[in-house]
């Protein structure tokens, strides 16, 4: 595994594209599932700018990406990742789905999907 | 302000790889997972200051932590990630998000290097977040027994300690197939009888 512990400037001007801000409009998690809306699909070069157009296009056509990919593919820290896609959600531009929780032990949703990862587990 | 649709629709789901560096964290996500591993980066800027103990480091104001991961379409509407920890474990800031919602972790031992590992079961431990132990055969070669392992790692008799290869696919299914029976067991066993 790389160790990149160092910082480098590659990696700190990309808060430049999110104005500065570190905080984003919704809290998403690393493994949260991204798609484009038919509003993404169909919005030019708009205020975004090209790092809106490039998400929009790789989740578009049924390829959900979770944040943690947008982050990896498009070479942005994850905070910075996170800023954009919380912005575009609350354009509507892209649909975030979440994690099912797992927190209650006696939910059935949670067991559930247990269940279906161990059963695709062993298809695999 | 969520726009976030609820259920029945597309949902994800992570399992957390730990353990020391050079351990084949890595490997043993690559050998499941259906891309090429990835690299995400994580920074902590100077607002994070205090969460790390970046302060001894005079003038640094930035850290960055890279994490590798892969991804298992498990269905049509369910994929699961596979997520490496930090090479370095002093950096918990990033270990808080990556636990966060998980299934549970892998914690992968080389049994040569067995403190490695101290770290990130104390954590594991700390947060309540199951974890099983794999103990990683290089070359095919097994230096102790996962009863020694066990004893030596002071762990919980219920904690499965299994071995693998992390380059073989289908071992490496094994171990993820492990840690979810092991949870699942517990749950329903939790679920029936809460502590």
């Amino acid at each position: 595994m790389p160790e990149r512990d160092e910082p480098t400037g590659a990696l700190v001007r990309p808060y430049a594209v999110t104005r500065g801000r570190t905080r984003p409009k919704l809290e998403i998690a690393l493994e949260a599932l991204v798609e484009t809306t038919v509003r993404g699909r169909s919005t030019g070069p708009g205020r975004g700018g090209s790092e809106h157009q490039y998400i929009a296009a790789m989740c578009d056509g049924g390829r959900v990406q979770s944040l943690a990919e947008i982050a990896a593919r498009m070479q942005l820290p994850l905070g910075v990742a996170r800023v954009i896609v919380a912005d575009m959600a609350h354009d509507g531009l892209v649909a975030v789905y979440e994690p099912t929780s797992l927190d209650d032990e006696t939910d059935a949703v949670g067991t559930e999907l247990l269940e279906r990862v161990l059963s695709g587990l062993r298809r695999l | 302000m969520s726009r976030r649709p609820t259920a029945g629709r597309v949902t994800s789901a992570k399992i957390v790889i730990a353990g020391g560096f050079g351990v084949g964290k890595t490997t043993l996500v690559g050998s499941v997972s259906e891309i090429t591993p990835l690299t995400t980066e994580a920074i902590m800027t100077s607002a994070g200051v205090g969460v790390d103990d970046n302060r001894q480091v005079p003038g640094k104001t930035t850290t960055t932590v890279a994490m590798d991961f892969g991804r298992i379409s498990i269905d049509r509407d369910l994929i699961l990630y596979l997520f490496g920890t930090p090479g370095r474990t002093r950096f918990w800031f990033m270990w808080d998000e990556l636990v966060r919602g998980a299934i549970g972790a892998v914690v992968m031992v080389d049994t040569r290097r067995l403190a490695d590992c101290f770290a990130a079961i104390d954590f594991f431990e700390h947060r309540r977040l199951p974890y099983l132990v794999a103990i990683n055969c290089f070359d095919g070669m097994q230096y102790h027994n996962a009863q020694d392992v066990r004893d030596a790692l002071a762990i919980s008799s219920d904690v499965p300690v299994v071995s693998c290869d992390a380059r073989n696919r289908e071992s490496t299914k094994n171990v993820l197939i492990s840690l979810v029976e092991y949870v699942l067991t517990m749950r329903r066993s939790r679920a029936v009888a809460p502590a």
